[in-house]
């Protein structure tokens, strides 16, 4: 090729967001990869300091800038790139790309984007113009209506004219959003308009569709690749388990399809092959079907062209890596020149066979956010998913359901409140032993939970109408729709019921109830299942495993311990085979297969002996979650890549399909498997040689979950590499963990624990208000909280229903102050310290939700010694190895020490990015038996280099309604960014812009910041009004805070409180945020005044107008502080991470 | 440490209640391996070449399709059954592969008669369930394919179904063409417009007549005794040659009926078997693969149009390329682009053209449908030419 382009800037998609989570760090990774292998020089742009494609070593040069269209125009001046992909960095590098392009950017200096053509995104993503393509092409489609004008009247008929012409109920699809942002099915008239006006502001271009909501249709994908010499391939399809309404992320997706015959599917096929002709696509494209349950009608719902997070799943279910031979494709290639990089023999163009069944469940943030409005619909509300693979769907669904890690996610978790429903719909849907009865007078009572939630009983028959509604409502699409039908199964509810209930087809149901069944017969076995001796109970057990069943709930079943289980199974030899995702069902040999276990090949040859000596196991993190996230692959993902470097085979486990983690390259041998002690000694063993010793694992790299394994992996005899369990408990174990901090002289909160309410009552009444509460072994501060009386402390326990009653609760006093977040690596006798990060927001915000400045600005010198000082002797006193991260909290009485953490943190990638430390590098050659001595690293902490790093939490709250979007001791947000400059405010400016924390540039003089302080925030309001009025913005206020301002010398209109009387001044405060005018709320919460009800549902509101809502304090400072236009300027001054941090000194 | 048996799961585990297991059985291959298993066919005992299909989707099409007439078809995607039978996707009026080898018989909610065990009792046909079908096709990729038997329900000595196998006569020993083929001539879409064409129906597929009447053509079906008299008459204007099962190499009177249409210079399509008897009829030799295709997912690229499209394959024997005779006027046209084998020949100056793939799917991608609009094109300009 000679117009091959010799460099490429890539765009990536900047931070974890609901809709756009790690799967486009793999896409934008093995781009990368593929196009340095193809001798193309690489330029990255991302924000997410998390990623692994942000690593110095997979570009030739990363930006870690806003993805901005000034500061991306300002790399390109700076790089002079020949191309530009956007295909790989999802909707945020789609919509970027077209802005430059508008912007003129891309013309100015040459660039031409790459792959898929501009025309060709912009008609997938204009509703119009792709209605108009697929009549051209003759593709049905759901009757839609666009909703647009240039003045609100124009809108308003637009929105009349629609819903004359579609009706309800119907879908409601902004244009150009991510994961369907502001979407929704609506029902009523209300909802309708309340949708369409929220979409409208929600769509970048001002434009919503209206569309038809085929309701129960099945939906089906199609990923779908083509290259410039027309060549098209449909490398996965996918049915989704849900019917049609329901957002594909938030979906049960099963690949390949199960219930379509082949000239359905080959219709489908087809036509996806057809609009990639059409549309001109170079490279992937996802499309997607609505088909009708008779299987004789079809629409298309829509197109994506560009690698996705249908995309990233199906690479991971076929072995077929779809960016990568995207970007190839993208500087020229032809599908049919390219290997196929897991046979080795053959080539990219062709599709790949299955021959097993791929199930995905989407991981739901619910249980950090108890009070959000569960049901599903367009809107997307997943954070991250689970994929699993085995020979059957139940089996695949089994395990899949075992790798969410969720507290009460197993295939029997059934809700309490649940309980009289289900009795009632079981009394009057379940087939009775007895004949219907025919006496309403002689059937016996029947109970359920009435619309209200009311609790309801009757005999009447009347009420047995009712069936078919309470079933419908109990079955409407939820985030435990999936728990609700297998407990109605279990209960003897016809499948039909359901199926007409749900719109799920009779095949998925059918296979559930097979799994049902199943559970039965455990049940009425018992302990029989785990005598060896028993041929009818180890038939059984058999049954079970093959049916993928966890030990642990055929231990429940069976009224026995997982331990016996266990034992049974090694008695009897059942153990699973492991087997090959090779892309080609066996009919080639593969050179990079990855594997996945199935008891359906428990007698048969292995495929492959373990790998060579010497190995290690890395536990990777599961699927993303608030918490933990992406960082925790990237960890995970070094940790693999240098065993290899070391000469060392790396093992890698993991559940999450979005990952660079689990794609074919990441490790020697990839298991796709569930992170339970089950799965991995599993794993252990098919890597381990009877009579050698077994496979040793790492597991400080996947955070949480594999720390929470270590203790039963060392149980069950697998030696855990550079981790002491007994350093982990005494971290994690808190009353232990005081005590060390005791016998250390180090300063900490006072606390201690708490097995009763009153006892923790007694507990806060010596220690003093306010307190903190927390369970043990926590991840991401679940179910903490700050009380600051007795009654909000007993409210607080009755309420935290999660906590494990075999684990107290933690009680300690709430300490003000600033926070810094510290990282060490130890050999056991030296500690490096490589930075710490010092809290923007005063203590009390979760560090993972806190804006962090690298090196600190405002702790003292001396207190940053002391705190150095302090972490190297809690790190050697708890004998750690490898990676220490620690919080502590600098006030006037000193350094207090809050929490250690033995294990890689949320801050490894940004601080090993900003430092130039590779952290987990050496955290595993230590574990391999090195000394930082040996490794050239000296002990003690690196000096603060010439710039400043702003890291910066990306949220998601506005795509859950009903969850309150303030900060506070339980992480909210999904994702970060950094900002590097020398100034900080240029860096903090650039940090905050790049997670979205900084409201549009006001109109001067019309737009309207909405202010209402907690009175311990007011002495920030001078600043924070100045800033504003500074940027453009009028003050609005309500009174309390409005006089404030006015002392402080600064104007503000009247708004009135929530139920103010009327004859208040001002506007309602309602009123004026529906308004459109105004563009920020920053609205701090009030603990315990009567205020902070009205002040969430001012919140809510701001949510669900889009409206910039800050509630930190210092966040809106330094956001109005943003928007200084000396500083707007310098936000295009850009720079390469090695141009702020040369590598390593000597490297490793 | 002794090698421990672990237990088998419930026969309920690979078939599925709602069609029913038939008791146990073995599926003996000829080099001596045993798979044990669950009989959910017909309770006979039935061998033949074992062939593996990689396709997901389309098992229906697969036992209906001729071309499997004398074998043991493995399927490798392991849940066959789901949708049940779909009657009108049937490929020929019975199914014809002598037994049917999957790892999990499914079903869907219909009646017994929807099943696809239905279809395989009414006939005859035997099926066993609970073989890891991935496990047996990596054996057969290692130690190549061969002849194998699937015992009736309760026959379980291993000795005497192993020696069953290979008392199996051979794939290339057998004639199936006579088999499948009908006995007399039927006539589709009889007074309409549209060029005529004649099927020589060696194992024809009902959905080859579909695509053909979809692009305006008559279709007149004749036995696999045609000869160039009952092809070549003048109201024909085209002729496409089947696939069908077995060995082109005992096909030689449709190869001299081949000779005889390209002496004429009518249109000609050949698909499959049809391909490979024009092959012969050109000149060149046609050999067996190691392991022939049968899957949907096959990349094959047109030579002289430069596409790569995907394809629906199922075939044992493949035209040798080296031995095509320079001066036949063919040229191999399309290439397998995993193993380089042939996968059409074009005439240099008539419009003759053949396919070892199916452009028909059925099952499988439907990419390649031009070739019947090349084919109906040349039989139109045919009929008016004259």
């Amino acid at each position: 090729m000679t117009d091959r382009p010799r460099s490429v800037l890539i765009l990536g998609s900047g931070p974890v967001v609901i809709g756009q989570a790690a799967e486009f760090d793999y896409a934008g990774t093995q781009a990368c990869r593929a196009l340095r292998a193809e001798g193309v020089r690489t330029i990255l742009v991302n924000s997410n300091p998390a990623t692994i494609m942000t690593d110095p070593t997979v570009a030739d040069a990363v930006y870690l800038e806003p993805l901005t269209v000034e500061a991306v125009e300002a790399v390109i001046a700076r790089e002079r790139p020949d191309g530009l992909l956007a295909g790989l960095g999802g909707q945020t590098a789609l919509n970027l790309a077209v802005a430059l392009s508008r912007a003129g950017v891309l013309e100015r200096h040459g660039v031409r984007l790459l792959g898929t053509p501009l025309l060709a995104i912009e008609t997938a993503e204009d509703r119009e113009l792709f209605r108009d393509l697929l009549d051209r092409l003759g593709q049905p489609y759901a009757p839609s209506a666009i909703v647009a004008g240039p003045s609100a009247e124009a809108r308003t008929a637009a929105a009349d004219a629609a819903l004359a012409e579609i009706g309800l109920p119907a879908i409601v699809r902004p244009a150009f959003t991510l994961g369907g942002t502001g979407g929704g099915i609506v029902e009523t008239e209300a909802a309708y308009r309340e949708r369409v006006r929220a979409g409208l502001r929600a769509s970048p271009i001002g434009q919503v569709m209206v569309e038809r909501c085929l309701v129960g249709w099945q939906e089906v994908e199609y990923e779908v690749m083509r290259d410039a010499d027309d060549t098209c391939i449909a490398v996965c399809s996918m049915e989704n388990v849900d019917p049609l309404g329901v957002h594909t992320g938030d979906s049960i997706v099963v690949a390949p399809v199960q219930t379509l015959p082949d000239p359905v599917h080959q219709r489908l096929r087809s036509a996806a092959l057809a609009i990639i002709r059409a549309l001109g696509v170079e490279g992937g494209c996802n499309v997607q079907f609505a088909l009708s349950p008779d299987h004789r009608d079809y629409a298309v719902i829509e197109v994506n062209p560009r690698v996705s997070r249908s995309s990233a799943l199906a690479s991971k279910a076929t072995g077929y890596p779809i960016a990568r031979v995207a970007a190839q494709i993208a500087i020229g290639r032809r599908l049919a020149e390219i290997p196929n990089v897991v046979t080795g023999t053959t080539v990219a163009a062709f599709e790949p066979a299955l021959d097993y069944v791929v199930v995905k469940l989407p991981r739901f943030p619910f249980d950090k956010f108890p009070r959000a409005d569960r049901t599903l619909g367009s809107q997307m509300k997943a954070t991250g998913e689970v994929m699993a693979i085995d020979r059957t769907f139940g089996s695949a669904l089994q395990k899949a359901l075992r790798s969410l890690e969720q507290a009460g996610s197993g295939p029997l978790a059934e809700e309490a409140e649940w309980a009289s429903t289900l009795a009632y719909l079981a009394a009057v849907l379940a087939p009775a032993d007895a004949p219907e009865d025919t006496d309403p007078g002689a059937a016996p009572p029947i109970r359920w939970t009435g619309e209200a939630g009311e609790a309801c009983e009757s005999t009447r028959h009347a009420e047995r109408a009712a069936a078919p509604i309470v079933l419908r409502r109990f079955l409407s699409p939820s985030d435990d729709r999936l728990w609700r039908i297998l407990a109605l199964l279990r209960r003897g509810v016809p499948q039909p019921a359901i199926a007409a209930a749900t719109g799920i087809a009779d095949w998925f149901l059918g296979e559930l109830g097979r799994g049902v069944d199943l559970e039965h017969r455990i049940r009425a076995a018992g302990a029989i299942v785990t005598r060896p001796d028993d041929a009818a109970g180890a038939s059984l057990l058999a049954t079970a495993k093959r049916a993928g069943f966890g030990d642990s709930d055929i231990a429940v079943l069976a009224g026995v311990g997982s331990a016996d289980v266990r034992a049974a199974r090694d008695a009897l030899g059942l153990h699973p085979g492991y087997a090959m995702v090779d892309t080609c069902a066996a009919e080639f040999a593969a050179e990079t297969p990855y594997f996945y276990a199935t008891y359906a090949a428990a007698g048969s040859e292995p495929e492959a002996p373990p790998v060579p000596r010497p190995a290690a196991l890395v536990i990777g993190s599961g699927p993303v979650r608030i918490g933990q996230g992406i960082e925790f692959d990237y960890c995970a993902v070094q940790a693999a890549d240098t065993l290899r470097r070391a000469g060392w085979s790396a093992v890698m486990i993991n559940s999450n399909p979005e990952t660079v983690s689990t794609d074919f390259d990441a490790s020697t041998r990839l298991y796709f498997e569930p992170l339970d002690p089950e799965s991995v000694e599993e794993v252990v063993r098919a890597e381990s040689t009877e009579g050698e010793p077994a496979l040793p694992a790492l597991v400080q790299f996947g955070g949480q979950t594999p720390l929470n394994l270590a203790a039963s992996l060392a149980a069950a005899g697998i030696p855990l590499l550079g981790a002491d369990l007994d350093a982990i408990d005494q971290a994690e174990e808190r009353t232990r963990f005081a005590a060390l901090l005791d016998r250390l002289g180090i300063p900490q909160p006072e606390g201690g624990m708490a097995r009763s309410i009153e006892e923790a009552l007694t507990l806060a009444d010596r220690i003093g208000y306010p307190v903190i509460v927390r369970p043990s072994f926590v991840i991401g501060g679940l179910a903490i909280d700050f009380c600051y009386s007795p009654e909000d402390l007993a409210r607080q326990l009755a309420a935290a229903t999660v906590v494990d009653p075999d684990r107290p609760v933690r009680v300690d006093r709430y300490l003000e102050g600033v926070e810094v977040d510290i990282d060490a690596v130890s050999d056991g006798r030296r500690v490096l310290i490589p930075g710490m990060l010092e809290h923007l927001e005063r203590a009390g915000v979760h560090s993972g939700d806190s804006i962090g400045v690298f090196p600190p600005q405002t702790v003292s010198a001396w207190d940053q010694d002391l705190i150095a000082v302090t972490m190297e002797r809690v790190v050697l006193a708890l004998g750690a190895h490898g990676l220490v991260n620690a919080q502590f909290i600098v006030r006037d009485d000193g350094v207090y020490l809050i929490e250690v953490n033995p294990r890689a943190s949320r801050t490894v990638p940004f601080l090993s990015k900003v430092t130039g430390v590779p952290m987990v590098e050496l955290a595993v050659r230590i574990a391999l038996g090195a000394t930082l001595e040996e490794l050239g690293w000296p002990g003690g902490t690196l000096p603060a280099p010439g710039f400043v790093a702003v890291k910066a939490p990306a949220f998601s709250t506005a795509k859950l309604r009903g969850v309150d979007p303030s900060v506070g001791p339980g992480m909210q947000s999904t994702g970060e960014v950094i900002g590097i400059h020398e100034d900080v405010r240029v860096a903090t400016a650039k940090a905050l812009v790049a997670a979205a924390l900084v409201p549009p540039r006001p109109e001067e003089g019309r737009d309207l910041a909405l202010i209402s302080l907690a009175d311990r925030d007011k002495e920030l309001l001078p600043r924070l009004g100045a800033a504003l009025v500074k940027a453009g913005f009028r003050l609005a206020a309500t009174d309390g805070t409005r006089r404030a301002l006015e002392r402080a010398g600064l104007a503000a209109i009247a708004v009135a409180k929530l139920g103010a009387p009327v004859t208040d001044p001002g506007e309602p405060i309602m009123e004026a945020i529906a308004s459109g005018r105004v563009r920020i709320v920053v609205n701090t919460p009030t603990p315990r005044s009567g205020a902070v009800r009205d002040a969430a549902e001012i919140r809510h509101a701001a949510v669900a107008e889009g409206v910039l809502c800050l509630t930190a304090a210092e966040t809106a400072v330094a956001a109005a502080e943003a928007l200084d236009p000396a500083i707007g300027e310098r936000l295009a001054e850009v720079r390469p991470l090695d141009a702020w941090v040369p590598r390593a000194p000597g490297g490793l | 440490m002794p090698m421990i048996v672990p237990p088998l799961p419930d026969p309920v585990s690979f078939v599925d209640a709602r069609v029913g297991d038939r008791g146990p059985a073995l599926l003996a291959l000829a080099d001596g391996t045993v798979y044990a298993g669950r009989a959910f066919g017909a309770e006979v005992a039935a061998g033949g070449d074992l062939v593996v299909n990689t396709s997901q989707t389309g098992y229906q099409e697969v036992c209906t399709d001729p071309s499997y007439a004398g074998q043991v078809v493995v399927m490798t995607y392991p849940l066959i059954g789901n949708h049940g039978r779909v009657f009108a996707d049937d490929q020929s009026e019975r199914p014809w592969l002598r037994a049917l080898v999957v790892a999990h018989a499914t079903a869907a909610i219909t009646d017994a008669a929807a099943q696809l065990a239905a279809l395989l009792r009414d006939r005859g046909i035997a099926a066993i369930a609970g073989v890891d079908t991935r496990s047996l096709a990596r054996h057969l990729r290692t130690h190549g394919s061969g002849r194998a038997i699937v015992t009736a329900p309760g026959e379980t000595d291993r000795d005497s179904a192993i020696a069953a196998a290979r008392a199996v006569p051979r794939w290339e020993d057998e004639d199936f063409v006579d088999l499948v083929s009908p006995e007399s001539p039927r006539e589709v879409g009889a007074g309409e417009d549209g060029p005529l064409v004649a099927i020589v129906d060696f194992g024809l597929k009902s959905s080859i007549v579909r695509d053909l009447r979809e692009r305006g053509a008559r279709v007149l079906i004749l036995p696999h005794t045609a000869t160039p008299a009952d092809v070549l008459t003048p109201d024909i204007h085209g002729v496409v040659l089947s696939p069908g099962p077995g060995d082109p190499a005992r096909l030689a009177g449709p190869v001299a009926l081949a000779r005889a249409v390209i002496a004429d210079g009518r249109p000609l399509l050949g698909i499959c078997l049809g391909h490979q008897i024009v092959g012969r009829a050109a000149g060149a030799e046609t050999r067996r693969l190691r392991f022939g295709h049968h899957g949907a997912n096959h990349p094959v690229r047109d030579e002289l149009l430069g596409t790569v499209q995907v394809t629906a394959q199922n075939h044992e024997v493949t035209v040798d390329a080296a031995t095509l005779p320079a001066d036949s006027g063919f040229r191999v046209s399309q290439v397998n682009l995993n193993d380089g084998s042939v996968e059409g020949l074009r005439h240099v100056t008539l419009p003759i053209e053949t396919v070892q793939y199916h452009p028909e799917g059925a099952p499988g991608p439907l990419d390649a449908l031009a070739v019947f609009d090349r084919f109906v094109a040349a039989a139109r300009e045919h009929a008016g030419a004259r």
